[in-house]
């Protein structure tokens, strides 16, 4: 590795940085300071508790030994006490919640619980039991405040273990046949190694304030020998008298601690490969390369115009939700790039894309749901009469646009029972009666094919199935009767047959309730069936407009449609080679969107565009 | 309906793995359900069967119990006849592989591709010196730039880790490989690129594979048999062109029906059952 890539590093870590220099300058101190003051610290003169002067810095004790001296000499002895008691109780602790997991069942379960009482109990005490056991020592203290450290490491591997243990590259090197210590030692000591460092760094100023309370009450140190723990205790007599003598012992030991725990951070963060920092991954330029600068006005209402097969698209300036120039950032990133349609009343608009290409952003800057640090612009943006772009009455918003996320269990809270959520928005923003809003859902609910809605209602999320509780959601973003219904990826995490049953409840509210749609999905077959029209997504641009009945029938023009068709299983032919050709916004820059271009003519040729999916 | 359905071998007639009325219960005592019910499929080597089942139908426990991390309740599990060793001996390990579904949590976030492949070439002592040219020709098996196999596998994107996860299992040569839904957390066009892949690396290195998917569709471009799960039962087993053809159980026909895309997709009729 580098030298130059580990001073980087080095410097974009200050708390590693100011860590290692504190710490750094204890370990002088430590070494140097018995060699060079032990006279000034330990020889008896005359000069009995003075005060600060120029002499003695910080005065003298009562036998006219150098305060500072003394607790810079005693520096040494602290840290070797609390750094053997720490690394006892360290290599114990890790090696015992490390072992567990190679226990059988019963005997992991029982160690398990053994350690966990034992955090329980506060290591103090039991390092005070201990220490007054084996009687008053150096050694005493140490082997006290090892045994007490040994219960936090064992629990916290023990946990950190067990997480690492359930992921797939544990099952993987079990597979391949590695050794259960191997495992230990290779995949899971090394990812839980992160908070270890920053226990074993807040353990060892533990043990410092553990080891030094110990010598305090007498229980540690010895004399003649003393530690910072020892020189409080011999301070306390004239702590009213002579303050300034508890002042040294007391700032060395929270410098320390201060350093300990700096260092502990800034270690942390240097072994994991992922906070590193290194170069990119290798292929993610081609697919990053978007565009840039946004484009002039003219050039892109010209787009905007040419937008080829959009023949639906033409409700115009009667849309109901019209969007024109969207863009949204994040920092200096691009993420929507001057994205203009529009959703005329009944109508159901599908915007497809792969992971990236701005189409959840979108339908949050719709919604008005940005993120914190997202900023969307639009030449306009409004649903109806009503401006979306400033901040319009959130009472309109909630009413008139209905939301339907595509994860159905994280909508819900766990908590609550269903029937309160649900109607939520009928008696929060509606002022229907709770029992109303209730009669009003249970007929929505049956609506929608929810079984037994009346019991639903008094259920909790966890109780109905992924498939259940979407329809739920629907019946909820409903309730409102909302004018535009927005659905981000509603059934991208359902089973194929219930996503059947949810998409044919969209059609079914759309033709009964004539709720305009925006709908969002990676999903090309999905917007194919449900969508009237469809936007194709690439890179926060829209480089299609088209029909799903043109996607269902394959009849459509554009090079980057045509290649996700036939990289689309269900469109290709069994046997068939799918096509995965990447395609770069950039070829295409030059071109008004939407029309023909046969830059993959190359690639493509491997495989005519597929549109024999039926039959 | 694939180019490599009909590879004649003169030891078809044992298929590689044989599953007979395999029971799994997962839980213990009351809680204790019975999630696959006397399971039983052959495939024959050089093959690959797809188990295509809807959440709970019970496909992930079968891969699971079939590499070793369930016990069966009852039936047996052959492979060329004899009984395959689930245990963790390394003689299991050159019998059976998996692909695991996740592309994000398979890898280990410290090491390198290379150390977790040379894991997979040595699992004692894990060596990258002396297999770096082995390292380099499997991850030019797969089209990945043998250069990068120093880098960590977050500098990867999610098609490329499921390479590497290709590149693993196929390392210590496993007699048959799972795959659990590899391409679920996979961009359409990634995807693809993955199910390509997989097809040639069938052709050129005649793998077994047992391919698991809730997707049909995808189904239909990998497999020479397809399994339907249904709530543990298997319900429909039969060569992939014939039954996406003419499904035999009604399930399956749901399934197909269910499809966006698929000729039998209706929008707008009521479903069959409420």
């Amino acid at each position: 590795m580098a030298t130059d890539a580990t001073v980087r590093r080095w410097r974009r870590n200050p708390s590693l940085l100011s860590g290692a220099v504190i710490l750094g300058l204890l370990l002088v101190v430590a070494l140097v300071a018995p060699l060079l003051l032990s006279g000034s610290a330990e020889t008896l003169t005359d000069d009995a508790r003075l005060g600060p002067g120029a002499e003695h810095l910080l005065g003298t004790d009562a036998f006219g030994r150098d305060v500072l001296a003394r607790a810079l000499v005693a520096t040494r002895l602290t840290l070797l006490m609390a750094a053997a008691a720490t690394a006892a109780s360290f290599v114990a602790g890790v090696a015992i919640g490390a072992l567990v997991h190679l226990a059988p069942g019963w005997l992991r379960e029982t160690c398990l619980r053994l350690i966990d009482s034992a955090v329980a109990f506060p290591s103090l005490v039991l390092a005070l039991v201990i220490a007054a056991v084996l009687g008053p020592g150096m050694g005493s203290a140490i082997v006290a405040i090892a045994v007490a450290g040994v219960p936090g490491f064992a629990r916290l591997t023990a946990n950190l273990a067990a997480t690492v243990a359930d992921k797939d590259y544990v099952l993987t090197a079990r597979l391949l046949g590695v050794p259960g210590l191997r495992i230990l030692g290779r995949h899971v000591l090394p990812n839980i190694s992160g908070p270890l460092l920053v226990l074993l760094s807040s353990s060892f100023t533990l043990s410092l304030l553990d080891i030094s309370s110990l010598s305090f009450v007498g229980l540690g140190v010895q004399n003649p020998q003393y530690d910072w723990g020892r020189l409080l205790n011999e301070a306390l007599p004239s702590i009213f008298a002579q303050p300034s003598v508890v002042l040294a012992p007391s700032i060395m030991l929270i410098v320390t601690g201060v350093g300990a725990m700096l260092l502990g951070d800034g270690v942390a963060s240097l072994v994991d490969p992922r906070t590193r920092g290194t170069a990119p991954a290798p292929a993610k330029t081609a697919e990053a390369a978007g565009p840039a600068a946004p484009a002039q006005d003219g050039a892109a209402q010209a787009s905007l115009a040419s937008g080829g097969a959009g023949a639906a698209t033409g409700t115009g300036q009667d849309g109901l939700l019209t969007v024109a120039g969207l863009t949204v950032r994040a920092g200096d990133r691009t993420l929507v790039d001057d994205v203009s349609f529009t959703i005329g009343a009944g109508q159901i608009v599908g915007l497809v894309g792969e992971s990236g290409s701005g189409k959840s952003t979108i339908a949050m800057a719709v919604a008005g749901l940005l993120p914190e640090g997202v900023r969307a612009n639009a030449s306009r943006l409004a649903l109806g009469d009503l401006d979306l772009l400033g901040t319009p009455p959130e009472r309109r918003l909630a009413t008139e646009i209905g939301i339907v996320y595509q994860d159905p269990i994280g909508t819900f809270n766990p908590a609550l029972r269903l029937g309160t959520q649900l109607t939520e928005v009928a008696r929060v923003h509606l002022g229907t009666p709770r029992r109303q809003a209730a009669q009003d859902m249970v007929r929505a609910l049956a609506d929608i094919h929810v079984t037994e809605p009346d019991r639903r209602l008094r259920q909790h999320p966890h109780e109905l199935s992924g498939g259940m509780l979407q329809r739920a959601s629907i019946a909820s973003a409903m309730t409102t009767n909302p004018r535009l219904l927005i659905a981000d990826e509603p059934t991208t995490a359902l089973d194929v047959t219930v996503q059947a049953e949810v998409l044919r409840q969209f059609r079914r509210i759309n033709r009964e309730h004539g709720t305009a749609m925006l709908f969002i999905s990676h999903d090309i077959g999905v917007v194919g069936v449900l969508c009237d029209t469809v936007l194709v997504l690439h890179g926060g641009r829209v480089v299609d407009r088209t029909t799903g009945g043109d996607l269902r029938r394959g009849t459509v023009t554009h090079p980057y449609t045509r290649a996700l068709l036939a990289a689309t299983p269900a469109a290709v032919e069994a046997g068939g080679t799918l096509s995965a050709v990447r395609w770069t916004a950039d070829a295409h820059a030059a071109q008004p969107s939407g029309a023909p271009s046969d830059d993959l003519s190359d690639k493509a040729a491997d495989r005519p565009p597929a549109a024999e999916g039926s039959r | 309906m694939s180019a490599t359905a009909t590879t004649p071998d003169p030891q078809a007639a044992t298929p590689l793995l044989r599953v007979e009325d395999l029971t799994v219960e997962l839980g213990h005592g009351i809680a204790a359900r019975r999630v696959l019910k006397e399971v039983s499929f052959d495939i024959p080597r050089g093959t690959t069967l797809a188990l295509v089942g809807e959440s709970g139908s019970g496909k992930t426990t079968l891969a699971r119990t079939l590499v070793g991390v369930h016990k069966p309740s009852s039936g047996r599990i052959l492979v060329d006849g004899a009984p395959l060793r689930t245990s963790r001996a390394r003689a299991g390990a050159a019998t059976v592989q998996m692909i695991p579904q996740d592309p994000y949590s398979s890898f280990d976030p410290r090491r390198t591709v290379a150390q977790s492949l040379a894991e997979a070439l040595d699992p004692i002592r894990a060596r990258v010196k002396p297999v770096r040219t082995r390292i380099a020709e499997l991850l030019s098996q797969v089209s990945l730039d043998p250069d990068t196999m120093d880098r960590y596998p977050h500098e990867f994107s999610g098609g490329q880790r499921q390479r590497l996860a290709i590149a693993r299992a196929l390392a210590p040569r496993p007699r048959f490989v799972i795959a659990d839904e590899i391409t679920s957390a996979l961009d359409l066009t990634t995807q693809a690129e993955i199910l390509n892949l997989l097809a040639d690396l069938r052709r050129r290195l005649s793998l077994t594979m047992l391919f698991i998917s809730h997707d049909l569709a995808v189904v239909r471009h990998v497999s020479d048999t397809v399994a339907v799960l249904l709530h543990g039962d298997l319900v429909e087993l039969g060569p992939t062109g014939a039954t996406f053809a003419e499904p035999n159980h009604p399930y399956t026909a749901q399934l197909l029906a269910s499809v966006p895309g698929d000729p039998r997709f209706r929008l707008d009729d009521e479903p069959a059952t409420t």
